[in-house]
């Protein structure tokens, strides 16, 4: 399984890059994935999590081909 | 409905003239606006420009899901969305809400809910850079509803 991984704003600049690749051998969850690839970084509260551009929960299962994005609170208009 | 990001600057006033002479001449009733300006000052902070980060694709979904949202709970005639992405200065329009119905009640209450939404659910991140020198993102959108 592979899923592309994002992140923006102030967590981009924490985490230290946009953008990451990851191959899974099963479903995990969003929060699982945050874990596996930020082991030494707790996920700050509020961040919000999107599955395929969609919002979702820090639970939800990403899939195969899925585009999984971690951002801060929106802050527009 | 018009729903559009855009990196230059732009007048809003211009830009509802022209939607509203070429698509909606004679149709309407009622236009409520709301235009969003960048402040040179931020909790107690001078300002001197800030930069808008998007969600390419995910930002004009979200923005269409709240359009859409509108049109289901309100009589509305047309939208028109213009947001600015990129560098801004003090003074630049960041938004524009417009929604036309044929009475007010429908316009008023569809431009407020679109605006909330936006800055509850739009996925845009202003980075401010402030007349000492810092940058700083800032943190978080207050609820316009709540005084």
């Amino acid at each position: 399984m592979s899923i592309k991984v994002r992140y923006f704003a102030s967590l981009k600049e924490r985490v230290g890059h946009a953008d990451a690749e990851l191959l899974l051998p099963e479903p995990l969850s969003a929060s699982q994935i945050w874990q596996q690839l930020n082991p030494d970084l707790a996920m700050p509260e509020g961040v919000l999590v999107a599955v395929n551009m969609e919002y979702a929960g820090l639970d939800t299962l990403v899939k195969d081909n899925d585009e999984l994005a971690f951002f801060p609170p929106v802050t527009g208009g | 409905m018009s729903i559009s990001l855009t990196s230059q600057a732009f007048d809003p006033w211009q830009s509802l003239a022209e939607y509203q002479a070429q698509q909606l001449a004679g149709k309407y009733g009622a236009t409520a606006v709301f235009v969003g300006t960048m402040r040179d000052f931020n909790q107690g902070d001078g300002v001197v420009g800030m930069t808008l980060e998007h969600y390419p694709g995910m930002t004009e979904k979200q923005l269409a899901l709240i359009v859409e949202q509108a049109n289901q709970q309100w009589v509305l005639m047309d939208t028109l969305l213009i947001h600015r992405i990129g560098d801004v200065v003090p003074d630049d329009s960041l938004v524009l809400v417009a929604a036309w119905s044929a009475h007010r009640g429908d316009a008023f209450d569809a431009c407020r809910f679109i605006m909330e939404a936006l800055k509850k659910q739009a996925p845009f991140w202003k980075k401010e850079r402030l007349a000492s020198g810092e940058v700083r993102w800032v943190e978080s959108n207050s609820n316009g509803y709540q005084k």
